[in-house]
Parts: structure tokens; sequence; C-alpha cells
């Protein structure tokens, strides 16, 4: 057990959670305190001493299905195949095409689909786990088609099962069940069991998963399985070859983070340096220890906020992360004197407006995406161009307090490169940043022309997932 | 993993310490919702193992998910008294663990000149750094309590990470370091639960000596479960519905997500208004008591009324 706890922690670690020694030795305490028959208790307890970070949750439920799926699963096998599988096995003609070795589970050629569309039907509209998950034990033997010894993480799998289960229809069944129960009618009616119908098609996904993960830790053992499905951390996560649902992640993560960094930042300023003496209330303060001023007061200091510009590449390549920089920068936005921000393709157009007057940042990014007018021939980005754009119009209002970022990857399609206006800004501004989300070893490979513009920057600095943003921002206030 | 429980006498190495206050995490559930609060199993889990392995424990999650009032009813459970230590932004050592009584000591000198020097300065000395001169604050006083107490440190991520430092102690060793008496340690060893709303991350030295419990939003059965057992004439299926429509709304992209609070609060309004079902138009006329944000009820009703808003 103390072994497996071992290779458990090594597993968070390599996940990047951060587990000290003195987490490892409480996870331990904390198994010998409990009673290990019971899962959810156990998992509860390795997840109260190992796991100090809300984010961190989806890596530590992966493994711990991982290592810890052997124990319960083997227990439920016992009790539930053993009937089946000497009643099933010399039956079954249709089961051996294949399936009967590779599965591992059984009975598979038993159930038609119909069959075993409608218990999981069933099985979900009563909410019965253990239908629920012998229905997923089924399915997953029937469709997924495992073959031993592939090093793959099991979404392929996935989704073929699903595939071939058809869950819309599930769903719209489940959703005319749902909706014939209640008396009540109305689009409010209509919504709810479109929403409990689609938490519950959530379960059946997960149960399938589950099946599948317990079958390829059978396989090929849990340490080998846990690398091969190992995701990273939504706050390491590379921006710009984010999935869909790593892109919703993000943006979760981005929210609590923004917030963090404008408290932190404020805090900063207002306890960075400390004022000059405020005479009279030290003396007021001095009246209650008999005149001897033990706490002398200050005055609270009043730092000048920095103005921050912008000017961000939102062509396709690069879009999600420009994106994300403009909702951060935009989410602490109060740190700031002033933030404007500029779009460009190969035109560029301010995008400060789609800002003021909404509370949702988000919002201001969506209309970004659709009403800025920043393509000009073709689409292709052009820094050259747009660079000179913003030198023609808005040059004289960069003052010496004034941040100018630069977001993008510096691919210009080989256009000319206009640096001379980077040299310009500098001279006229604080500083020149420029946060490039492509890997430093890709820098001026192909028509990459970080080079050009490297010399007139301040710092040209590596941004690739949220956590050297948030450092990087937190440096600018 | 038993045979180790059976080997060594004393596995934990603290049962000459405490005598454990439950015997497994369904007590603790039962306990817990006997005072009408409902835990889930890892909530229990949690609280057990903080009595047994005695460490705090650091409760995290977003607004009105019943943070402080697992602290509150673990106290009820445990008849114990509650030490409530109010997080602030510059809260100090003289607010949180103990400050001497500067102007008590002061008249104690000048009273002492007055009778003129029948004591020598040594005397003096010892005089008014004692008991006596000693304001305890809530760490100080949880630690000097000789009944039980529930030491709940409520907001911790409102104070300076350099503030943080000063729980260190008292939470890992249950002591207090005062430099003119020596160190106090607890006569008897206090649960303390931390709560934060995450506003920003705590220090890796606060995290590792605790033990941690994310509180989110519960799903529809415990919030069901949680409404009838909070608002006194609920019928069953009104909660239901009252849970269901609760979780369209959070699963929308809101400013704000109505807590559990918001939740009781909204229950309670519609069994004032003698309602037993929902229908589109009640949660048209009472959205504002879930939703606070003017755009969040828009888009809600929005969503959730569709066609006729």
């Amino acid at each position: 057990m103390l072994d497996l706890l071992g290779s458990f922690v090594g597993e968070l670690r390599d996940a990047g959670i951060p587990v000290s020694t003195t987490e490892h030795l409480d996870a331990a305490r904390a198994l010998v305190a409990i009673d290990l028959m019971e899962r959810s208790v156990m998992k509860a307890a390795l997840s109260t001493t190992l796991v100090k970070d809300e984010t961190h949750f989806a890596a530590f439920d992966l493994a711990f299905e991982i290592f810890f799926a052997s124990v319960s699963a083997q227990a439920a096998a016992n009790q539930l195949d053993e009937p089946e599988h000497e009643a099933g096995e010399p039956s079954s003609q249709r089961g051996a095409e294949g399936q009967g070795k590779g599965g591992g589970g059984g009975a598979s050629g038993e159930v038609s689909a119909e069959e075993l569309a409608a218990m999981l039907f069933r099985a979900l509209r009563e909410g019965d786990a253990g239908m629920l998950a012998e229905g997923a034990r089924l399915a997953v033997s029937r469709f997924a088609g495992i073959e031993p010894g592939r090093p793959v993480g099991g979404t392929y799998y996935l989704y073929r099962t699903l595939r071939n289960l058809d869950l819309d229809a599930l769903r719209a069944l489940l959703q005319s069940a749902a909706a014939g129960e209640g008396a009540m009618k109305g689009s409010l009616a209509e919504r709810l069991a479109l929403d409990d119908a689609s938490g519950r098609i959530d379960q059946l996904r997960r149960a399938i998963e589950d099946e599948i993960r317990r079958r390829l830790v059978e396989d090929r053992g849990a340490s080998a399985l846990a690398r091969s499905v190992r995701r990273p951390l939504p706050e390491d996560l590379d921006v710009m070859h984010a999935t869909r649902d790593e892109l919703t992640a993000l943006h979760r993560a981005l929210v609590p983070l923004s917030r963090k960094l404008a408290m932190r930042l404020a805090r900063k300023r207002r306890r960075g340096h400390r004022g000059s003496l405020d005479l009279r209330r030290t003396v007021r303060q001095s009246m209650s220890t008999g005149g001897v001023p033990i706490n002398p007061v200050f005055k609270p200091p009043r730092p000048a906020k920095p103005e921050i510009f912008v000017i961000a590449d939102v062509s396709g390549s690069v879009a999600s992360f420009a994106r994300f920089t403009l909702l951060l920068v935009h989410a602490i936005s109060a740190q700031f004197r002033k933030v404007r921000s500029f779009v460009f393709v190969d035109a560029l157009d301010e995008a400060t407006r789609f800002f003021e007057g909404t509370a949702d940042p988000a919002d201001a990014v969506a209309r970004i995406n659709t009403e800025a007018d920043v393509v000009w021939i073709d689409g292709h980005s052009d820094y050259g161009r747009a660079l000179t754009q913003f030198h023609e119009r808005y040059a004289n209002d960069v003052t010496r307090r004034t941040s100018i970022l630069l977001l993008g990857d510096a691919r210009n399609n080989y256009h000319a490169s206009q640096a001379w206006v980077l040299d310009d800004l500098r001279r006229r501004a604080r500083a020149v940043y420029w946060l490039n989300p492509e890997p430093q070893s890709y820098w001026n490979s192909g028509d990459s022309i970080v080079a050009a513009y490297a010399p007139h920057c301040d710092a040209v600095v590596e941004c690739r997932t949220l956590r050297q943003l948030e450092k990087f921002v937190g440096t600018l206030a | 993993m038993t045979s180790l429980r059976d080997e060594v006498e004393d596995p934990l190495g603290l049962d000459h310490v405490r005598a454990p206050r439950f015997s497994s995490p369904d007590e603790v559930g039962a306990a817990l919702a006997a005072n009408r609060y409902l835990a889930d199993p890892s909530i229990a889990s949690v609280v057990y193992l903080a009595d047994r392995l005695i460490k705090p424990v650091l409760i995290e999650g977003p607004a009105g998910t019943g943070k402080t009032q697992l602290g509150k009813t673990v106290a009820e459970v445990l008849g114990a008294r509650l030490i409530r230590l109010q997080c602030y932004e510059g809260i100090d050592e003289s607010k949180a663990l103990y400050e001497w009584n500067y102007r008590k000591q002061l008249l104690r000198i000048q009273a002492g000149q007055q009778d003129e020097g029948t004591m020598n300065w040594h005397e003096l000395e010892g005089d008014i750094f004692s008991d006596e001169f000693l304001l305890t604050r809530p760490l100080l006083e949880a630690i000097r309590s000789t009944d039980p107490v529930v030491l709940l440190i409520d907001e911790v991520d409102r104070v300076e990470v350099e503030t943080e430092a000063l729980l260190l102690e008292v939470l890992s060793e249950y002591q207090v370091s005062i430099p003119e008496l020596g160190t106090l340690t607890a006569t008897q060893l206090p649960l303390v639960f931390l709560t934060s709303n995450n506003t920003r991350e705590l220090s890796e030295a606060l995290k590792r000596r605790c033990l941690y419990l994310h509180l989110g939003y519960p799903d529809v059965e415990r919030e069901r479960a949680i409404v009838l057992s909070r608002v006194p004439g609920v019928s069953t299926a009104l909660a239901t519905r009252i849970a269901e429509v609760v979780r369209s709304l959070r699963q929308l992209d809101l400013r704000k997500a109505p807590s559990v609070s918001e939740t009781l609060d909204w229950a309670r309004t519609l069994v004032v208004l003698g309602r037993t079902e929902i229908g589109d138009q009640d949660v048209k006329d009472t959205l504002h008591v879930l939703l606070k944000f003017q755009s969040d009820i828009d888009k809600a009703s929005k969503e959730l009324l569709g066609n006729r808003a």
C-alpha cells in the first residue's frame, strides 16, 4: 500500500502538482486512520492531504481513477462477473468474433444494441449507479474494440463507443420522459428537462470513460497509462495549441487569476513605499500613551499608475493568445491609469471602444472578432503595415508614462518589417515589450522576424501559458 | 496496511494527546446532519481526519457555500466554544495573537513612582509583563482555553503574506511564543478551521500545514436536501424544482452564480408567496433574489424562459 501511495505521489508530481514530503507523510497517516474499504473516504483522505489547489483536482481525479481503479473494479467484478461469465462464455457464438479476447469483460455478444440502449435509458432514468456501470461495461465490450498493448490514452475507444450509442437520441428520450412527468408546461420546464437529460448523459459518458480506463489499467498497468493520459494543468496549457475544452478551462482559470493579480498589484502599490510621516495623526495617536509617540502614522503613498497600450495581432494563428491577453489586461484595468487596445491583421483598428460601457470584457472580445476593421487585402498578418498605421495615427498619444505591449508571433508573411517604428516608439514610451506565444526555439524560423524587432524592445518575452502571462503582467504595474 | 496498524501500537503518534472525538466519517456526517448541516462524504471525511490527525482544515470555495457554517456547526456538534478570528487587511499580532496593555502598564509604573522605590526595577519589570497586563486575542485565547474550543479563522486570504506567518506556529504546534513570558502550549488541542474566498494564493507554508477542503456548489440531490432541511414549509416537489432551476442557472456563464444561501433565500421567498410549483412567471418575478447583477438577470431570463422573455 505504501508503495502504491509512493508511486501515486510520484505521478501527481509528474503531472505538475507540487506534493511536499510532509504532505506525503500526512497522506500515509490519513490512510492509517480510515477504513480503506470505502473508496470515497479514501479518495477524500488522499485529496485533502495531497492537493491544495482547486485547479489541480482534475489532474488528481484522473490519477486517482487510474491508480486506485483496479481495487474497486476487481471487488465489483468478483461479485458481478462470476455467474455471468459461466453462463455467457459457452453459449456465446457471436461474442467470439474478435471481441471475446480483447474486451476482457465477458458476455459481450449477449445484448443487442436495442436492449443495451433500453437498459442505459432505464439506468439513467432511475439514477441506478450499479445498472449504469453494468451498461457501460457492456457498451465498452461491444463497441470499443480495445486492442491489448496499444499505447493509447483511450480517447479513441471512447469516441468509438459513444458514436455507436447514439447519445442524442438517448438525450431526447430522457428529455421527453422528464417533461412528461412534471405537470408543468412552459419554456422553463422544457429547459429544465433538457439540462436534466444532459446531466444524465454526462453521467453515462463518465461511466464509459471509467470503464475504458479500468480496462486499460488492467492491460498496461497504472503508471504506463497515467503517463499517456496525463494532461497539463490549466495554467501550464499552451494557449496557441489548446483544444476547445482546454480553452474553456483556460477561460475559467482566467477570472480568478485576474482577480488575484489585481489584488496583489493593489496591495503592492499601497505597501510599496511608505509615505511621509503624518504628524497630526501621530500626535493624536500619542495622546493615549501619555504623549509618547509609540506608533508613528504615515501618509498613504500615492504612486502614479502606468498607462498601457496593447497592440495585438488577432489573425488566426495567434488569435486565442491575443484574446486571453486582452481579457487579462482589461480585467485588471483598474490597476492602470488607462488601457487602450489596438488590434490588427494587415490593418490596424483601435478596440478600446468595445471595452467601454460593457461590464464583461468577454463580450468586448467577442465583438472585436466580428466588428473590428482589421483586414485590408488578404487577411494575412502584416506587422510592418500595422505598425506604420499605429505610428501615423497614435504616436503622439504615446508618452513617458506609456508602456506598449505588442502581442504576436512576428510571422510577417515576408512583408517589410518597418522596425524603425518600434525604435521611434521606444524613444517616446516608458517601455516597449513584445510577448510572443511561440516557444523560443521557433523564433526566427520561417517567416518569423523576431530578431528584426527585438533590438528595439525592452524585452521580448516568451508567453505560452497563463502562468507566464500572469508573471509578466504582474511586473508591469 | 491493516497490518501496519496492528504492528505499531500508536500508528499516528497522537494517541497520548487526545482521544478521537468521532469513530468514523459516517458518524461525523450523521452528527452534522442532526445539526442541519448536510455534509457530503468528502466533507465528513475531512472533518473526521482533521480530528484524528489533529490538523487544521483550510476550506476554500465560492461565497455562500457554507464554509463558515461548517466551522460553526462542528462547534455545535462538539458542544465546544467557538472562537472566531475575522481576518482583514492590516490585521497584525496585536489583533490576532496578544497585546500588552500599555495604558495599564503606564499606570502601574506611575503608581509605583509615587510609592517611592518600594519596588526595584526588576520586580517592576516582572510585574508589568505578567498575565494581568496581557490582553488575549482570539489565537491566544484558543490556545489558553481549558474547555474545548473550535477556532474559526475566517477569510484568511485577506491578510497579507507576511502576517500569515503569525498563524504558522499556532497551526502546526498549537503554541504561542511571547518573548516576555515564554511559550504557551495548548492544554487541549482546538479543532481549527480556516476559510478562504480564494482572492489570492495562500502561501505554501500555510497550505502544507492544513488539510484542504474545497466546498463547491452541491449537486441537485444535496441541494434539494439542504433546501428541505433549512426551509420550513417547503414541499419535496418544490425543493426538487428549486434545485433544478438553480443547477441550470449555474451552468450559464454568469458573473455571479447563485450560491446556496441565495437558493435558500429564494426557497423562502417562494414559500412566503405560497407557491407549490414554479412557472415561468414566478421565475421572472423572483429572479432578483437569486441573481445580483442586472446583466445576469437579463441573460438568465433569456436563456431559461427563452422565446417568451
